[in-house]
């Protein structure tokens, strides 16, 4: 055993000029897919219960197809099939500087989606049908029943599991890795790499994400049992 | 539709593309068996501490779940690669295959253990009385009373746990390993034909977790609990 680790080097000046760039891209890349995800994932899921065939196959062959790929496979297709003329049409060149980072927030958002999707799927089935019919007896179109008695439910009702699935995914986002955008997990690995103290950041990586994602999960739980509805 | 003659090509190692990418999906296939045995072991192991009365054990138990399930694979599996041998150095002689394999099981040993408590706890409590009522011991009463309906009720979430890990095999890239995702990189960079090659993997994943969900539907039918809803 070996236990000569030395934490000396971990400054603020380290975490400003090389962690804090990548946590803060982490988090852009959590929220923007989730917000994206959950956005195109209710749709998704509107589509799979409307009942009409056209809408039904290809939200499900989408969600289907995406859901048994593995990610990095999935990064790696948008990675490569994104064209080069997309990026430089971005303003200000952002499109040549950041080419993983954007890459990344379109593959998150498409890739959670189906998964939000499910997620949101289950949460419209979970409001009882009756609501809906009472909603077409007092003349409710069917777009005003929806926006108005069965997503607020299911929105509520799924709220911690949309919330797990976030967790998951911020955990995911290490996964960017594969096509070198600059990540909480990239940036612990340069200044592993400039310090010549590899073993030391993985260890501090790993016990931040800990902290982040275990103190969100008991928020989550924390959410659960305040919203659960008694029935 | 694209050209796939590459695929017949050789790779400058004495063996065609076609070759290399059998191989690819081989370790793929062997990283997921053994991973998976880990998982199962591990976390049925750790799934049935947290049901047991002792509160260092549930304890126990749950520290483990919560560990492997809040730090991401791509950092555990650094973590057994960089980390470990770099502090058990006499862990520096054991190939990283070995490694990742126990870093994605694990890693899903965590996923396995909540699912084993969920299929203990979600039977009724009279049962576990009746077998200790009975004169069974506490591993008596696991071994013959409530893992035995357990381990059937949970075998849905364990089947998609299974196809997740063939998904989460693909992290392994990172450290070399020669799996799928690795040789649709490595493949993809030398021949130009990213299309192609990455379309075969995908295939390939594809097949596999159909397999796996084959295999378990077939399980599935063959253990059911007769009565129960699903059951004949």
């Amino acid at each position: 055993m070996n236990l000569n680790l030395d934490f000396g080097f971990f400054n603020w000046a380290l975490v400003q000029s090389f962690i804090l760039k990548g946590l803060i891209f982490s988090f852009q890349l959590t929220i923007v897919a989730m917000i994206g995800g959950i956005a195109l994932g209710t749709i998704l899921a509107l589509m799979r219960l409307s009942g009409k065939q056209w809408l039904v196959m290809p939200a499900a062959a989408y969600v289907n197809t995406l859901r048994s790929i593995p990610l990095v496979m999935v990064i790696l297709w948008f990675f490569l099939l994104i064209p080069a003329a997309f990026y430089q049409a971005l303003p200000g060149g952002i499109g040549t500087k950041y080419r993983s980072e954007i890459a990344a927030l379109i593959t998150f958002t498409v890739f959670e989606a189906a998964y939000y999707s499910e997620i949101m799927r289950a949460g419209i089935q979970s409001v009882s049908k009756g609501q809906v019919y009472a909603g077409y007896a007092v003349g409710m179109t069917y777009a005003q029943c929806m926006k108005l008695i069965v997503l607020p439910q299911a929105f509520r009702n799924m709220l911690p599991v949309l919330l797990t699935q976030t967790i998951i995914l911020f955990q995911d986002t290490s996964l960017v890795y594969a096509i070198g955008a600059y990540d909480l997990l990239k940036g612990f690995e340069v200044a592993g790499k400039n310090f010549n103290r590899p073993v030391e950041t993985y260890l501090v990586a790993a016990v931040l994400y800990f902290i982040i994602c275990f103190s969100l999960s008991m928020l989550v739980r924390q959410l659960q049992k305040k919203i659960a509805i008694i029935r | 539709m694209g050209d796939w003659s590459f695929f017949l090509r050789d790779t400058g190692g004495g063996e065609t593309y076609l070759h290399w990418m059998m191989t690819a999906w081989g370790w793929t296939l062997a990283v997921a068996a053994l991973a998976l045995i880990v998982a199962l072991l591990v976390g049925s192991i750790m799934g049935i501490l947290r049901t047991t009365p002792s509160k260092a054990l549930v304890a126990m138990g749950n520290a483990w779940t919560e560990i492997f399930r809040n730090v991401p694979l791509l950092v555990q599996i650094f973590l057994w690669y960089h980390v470990i041998p770099s502090i058990f150095t006499s862990l520096r002689a054991v190939p990283s295959f070995v490694l990742v394999v126990f870093a994605i099981g694990f890693f899903t040993s965590a996923r396995i253990s909540e699912q084993v408590r969920a299929g203990i706890q979600s039977l009724p409590r009279g049962q576990r009385y009746a077998g200790l009522a009975m004169g069974l011991t506490l591993p008596q009463t696991y071994r013959y009373v409530l893992l035995p309906m357990a381990y059937r009720i949970i075998i849905p979430p364990l089947t998609s746990e299974s196809m997740n890990i063939i998904k989460n095999t693909s992290v392994a890239f990172a450290v070399s390993i020669a799996e799928l995702t690795m040789f649709a990189m490595q493949a993809q960079e030398e021949t130009s034909r990213g299309v192609e090659v990455y379309l075969a993997v995908t295939l390939a994943y594809f097949v596999s977790a159909f397999a796996i969900n084959r295999i378990a539907h077939f399980v599935e039918g063959r253990v059911q609990v007769p009565g129960m809803i699903g059951g004949k």
